[in-house]
């Protein structure tokens, strides 16, 4: 397969960036989007080399740096914004589990960084996302030390509301509902994780305190408020519900009434 | 020099040890822990257990981790489970059946005090995960449930759907975000350790590159913890992330912490098998698919010609023209063998021409047995997440069709030598987790790695490290303008310096895939000693083609992957050699090591206990020297030591 890559490249966080476009070919349909990065990446180091290609004006950036790791989808690194979507056309993956097979050949592919006022661009298509760290830093825990705990069988919890905690706990904290909301909201976010907890008896006493904390922090470090349009539920690659910022709404405002 | 492997394991019987070396470990005061500071490198299981314990207790600590949160180390990749001896399964299940086996599985070549403190801590890490709000599975009664993992008989796998991994790390992130918020522990995302600095013969700090700045910092401290996992990347195509490395525990070595049985590498038998040249990682597919799943494939020629030539479908062959051949191999434990019984099955399987896809390397985990029996919504609560994760992987259902899988590198057994108490040959620095050898011995049980990095953090670490810190806190913080630190910078600057120089035409990663070529047909599943003295020669060939022609673009002050790489890979260009020299000096076959030399007419790996039960640890001696063999005698004083049986 064939494509013509429209890529955002910039230098750092001070500079200003700019599309550029490059053309690849002989791309495996079975290859995923990153793999095709990767062989883009060889073309481009390639080419650098070459004085002729340089001449001719080709790779002024370099190679694209993004982020990847795992490479199966779990550990939320990948953060690429393709054709106007977050992690790509295909629903409820990451970038890294999007495959080729998904595009149409010859087809001209743009590539973003995820884009938010509270992810600033590293370079070309990484962003500094450490405000979700923060974030859960004031108070996505609970505080229990180690080997205080009890017997695990003596705390019981419903299956089901085990297997929904699950559901909000697969938060793999890309961003891409931050990316993908008009508002810039972090709301699903902070949603799963508060939720996931909510649905749990372990770490009630504190439970006030962390919807409060968490709340102001994601409002203090510049994310949006949220307007319930569930952009973020469609493009989420593990398909978190906002029934989830429902419940963190609810959390929110017992602690409000607590106070 | 052999003085130097002192193992400290406690006297006494077995189920004593721990609670003995506990009596008689020093401590620091809570006063004292706040002047002491510790680096801890890497943030996966074993690094924020580690850190957050540590910050708990009132240290200074400094985490380090490469990805750009904490949340992100190749722990969260991890599927299946995690064992404990709880036995609330009342299958007979006790802390000695599981150190039983986890002794037997990994084929008697692991510390017997060191597994039975491993399986005594389990039960305590299943509470601790279970009060941070890890979502484990549970039954409808609220309780806790459990599944069966390779290599035993019992049910004592906890879980959390396919997830397990990512729910326990973001629970030790949690905590580690807690002391983060606390105050006691410094977080250094983005930074990457690239050389160990000792100061009279102790380690006392770090050299690390910011990633994002691309400038080199120094970082002191009383203490190191080194939990960087393991270094399968060796290979170029494992299961894991892109940014695993073995870099840190490298420069360990090379500062001379000794380097144990490198050769132990785990080959995963349940892994999605190889698309095209285009790769660059491999997929894991869980475990606990073997629960329930049933590996086969054809029993005749004909029906492996027309699923290559796609001319019928797995689902179309009958029942009688498939050969379930764990099941008919070793009826005792079936699909349940441990993986390097399984993964060596699957090759013999391949190599006789019966692989099931077009490149002759697949065999099939089919479900359809389990659908009927379990119904849709169970085998959906099981497993879903892995069948959705295959499907968008191969755009094959595995409710409609078998999944196809074929073994990859997965785990590292081998890793820095350390003792009882978690500290290598160096004084000051420590190795957990993956980073670390002590506990899998030849070959590491399904649910036992994230087990180790836990029991290893939370539990053992916190204590042992107070032994060594009790002197240390009158002493001043670790200057870092102590010329130790200068002359290790300028070492790591010159090593940039280097590869920026060489300005040659091949890119990081082409020969990165040429190394990993290598280690897979020399230093994979089937070892000879002609294979191995070949790898050795052409690993040294192509680390020289490295430095004559590596191309590393870009500049070293800024975010660049490429340098990254580059450093990354001149690593396990020396990882790789002693993997093989590793191989090469132990001619017998044991767990996921399998020399062609030694093996039973039947083809079953033969071991051979009257010269090789010891640890082989590795002392570097200097820039292409032969590296030095010390050797660590297992003394088994608990259990016998037999062949492993998974046939009855």
């Amino acid at each position: 397969m064939d494509f013509n890559l429209k890529i955002w490249r910039q230098k750092n966080a001070r500079e200003k960036g700019h599309f550029e476009t490059y053309h690849i070919s002989g791309i495996e349909e079975d290859a995923s989007f990153l793999e095709m990065l990767d062989i883009l990446n060889e073309q481009l180091i390639r080419e650098g080399n070459d004085p002729v290609a340089v001449e001719r004006g080709c790779q002024s950036s370099g190679p694209v740096s993004f982020d990847h790791d795992c490479r199966e989808g779990i550990c939320g690194a990948c953060s690429l914004y393709i054709d106007g979507r977050a992690h790509g056309p295909d629903d409820h993956v990451t970038t890294c589990q999007l495959f080729m097979r998904h595009f149409k050949d010859g087809a001209t592919i743009t590539v973003e960084p995820f884009r938010s006022p509270a992810f600033p661009i590293i370079k070309d298509l990484v962003v500094d996302r450490s405000a979700y760290d923060k974030i859960l830093q004031a108070g996505g825990f609970i505080s229990v030390r180690t080997g205080a705990a009890q017997d695990g069988n003596t705390i019981l919890i419903p299956h089901d509301n085990a297997e929904k905690s699950m559901d909000a706990a697969a938060c793999v904290g890309c961003g891409a509902c931050v990316a993908t909301c008009k508002n810039g909201s972090a709301m699903l976010f902070v949603a799963a994780r508060v939720s996931s907890l909510a649905l749990l008896p372990q770490g009630r006493p504190e439970a006030a305190r962390r919807a409060r904390n968490m709340v102001a922090k994601m409002e203090e470090l510049g994310f949006g408020g949220c307007t319930n349009t569930r952009a973020c539920e469609m493009e989420c690659p593990k398909g978190i519900s906002i029934e989830h910022i429902a419940r963190l709404n609810r959390e929110f405002l017992k602690a409000k009434f607590s106070e | 020099m052999a003085d130097k492997l002192i193992s400290k394991i406690p006297d006494g019987p077995l189920a004593e040890k721990w609670t003995k070396r506990k009596s008689e470990l020093r401590l620091v005061n809570p006063n004292n822990r706040r002047k002491l500071e510790i680096i801890v490198v890497g943030t996966g299981l074993g690094g924020a257990s580690a850190a957050a314990s540590l910050g708990e207790l009132g240290y200074n600590v400094k985490v380090f981790c490469i990805s750009d949160s904490p949340r992100r180390a190749h722990s969260i990749a991890a599927q299946g489970g995690i064992n404990a001896a709880k036995n609330y399964q009342n299958d007979n299940d006790a802390v000695y059946r599981l150190f039983y086996d986890t002794i037997k599985g990994g084929d008697y070549r692991s510390r017997e005090a060191n597994v039975y403190r491993l399986a005594e801590v389990s039960a305590a890490i299943i509470d601790q995960c279970v009060a941070q709000g890890v979502p484990f599975a549970r039954e409808y009664g609220g309780y806790l449930a459990n599944r069966s993992f390779g290599g035993v008989q019992v049910s004592r796998t906890f879980y959390a759907r396919g997830q397990t991994g990512q729910q326990l790390l973001l629970g030790a992130y949690a905590a580690l975000n807690r002391q983060i918020a606390a105050g006691t522990v410094t977080s250094y995302p983005r930074h990457e350790m690239l050389d160990l600095v000792m100061i009279n013969g102790q380690a006392k700090g770090i050299i690390a590159r910011n990633l994002v700045t691309g400038k080199l910092e120094r970082f002191g401290a009383h203490a190191v913890v080194i939990a960087t996992g393991g270094y399968g990347n060796a290979y170029f195509l494992s299961t894991n992330a892109m940014n695993s490395n073995g870099s840190a525990a490298w420069q360990c070595y090379k500062k001379g912490a000794y380097f144990a049985n490198p050769c132990f590498a785990q080959i995963h038998p349940t892994c999605i098998p190889v698309h095209g040249e285009q790769q660059c990682k491999l997929t894991l597919m869980s475990e606990s698919l073997r629960n329930d799943g049933r590996i086969w494939g054809p029993k005749k020629l004909e029906d492996v010609m027309k699923l290559r030539k796609k001319e019928i479908k797995p689902s179309q062959i009958p029942e009688e023209d498939r050969d379930y051949y764990l099941e008919r191999r070793y009826p005792a434990f079936g699909n349940l063998v441990p993986r390097d019984v399984a993964s060596r099955a699957a090759k013999e399987r391949c190599d006789a021409g019966f692989g099931v896809n077009e490149t002759g390397l697949a065999v099939f985990l089919d479900f359809s047995d389990a659908i009927k029996r379990l119904g849709h919504q169970r085998v959906q609560e099981r497993y879903g997440n892995l069948f959705d994760m295959y499907f968008k992987i191969n755009n094959v259902s595995p409710w409609e069709e078998p999944m196809m899988i074929y073994p990859a590198i997965h785990y590292t057994m081998g890793g820095i030598w350390v003792d009882y108490d978690l500290q290598t040959t160096i004084p000051g620095l420590y190795a957990i987790g993956e980073a670390n050898f002590s506990d899998h011995g030849g070959n590491r049980l399904g649910a036992s790695a994230l087990m180790q990095g836990l029991a290893d953090g939370y539990f053992v670490l916190p204590v042992t490290i107070a032994d060594y810190l009790s002197n240390k806190f009158a002493e001043p913080k670790t200057d870092t303008n102590d010329p130790a630190f200068e002359e290790a910078e300028k070492a790591v600057q010159a090593r940039i310096d280097k590869l920026f120089s060489i300005k040659g035409k091949k890119t990081v990663d082409s020969l990165h895939k040429k190394l990993g070529n290598i280690m897979w047909e020399y230093v994979g599943m089937a070892r000879s000693e002609e294979g191995l003295k070949k790898a050795i020669e052409e690993i040294r060939e192509l680390k020289k083609e490295f430095y004559e022609d590596v191309c590393v673009p870009g500049e070293q002050n800024q975010f660049n992957q490429e340098l990254e790489k580059a450093l990354r890979l001149e690593d396990f260009f020396e990882i790789g050699e002693l993997m093989a020299r590793d191989a090469l000096n132990r001619n017998e076959s044991c767990g996921g090591h399998f020399r062609v030399e030694s093996q039973t007419e039947e083809g079953e790996a033969k071991r051979d206990d009257a010269n090789y039960m010891y640890v082989a640890a590795w002392e570097y001696k200097g820039e292409n020297q032969e590296p030095e063999l010390h050797k660590e005698p297992l003394k088994y004083e608990f259990i016998e030591v037999k062949t492993r049986n998974y046939k009855e």
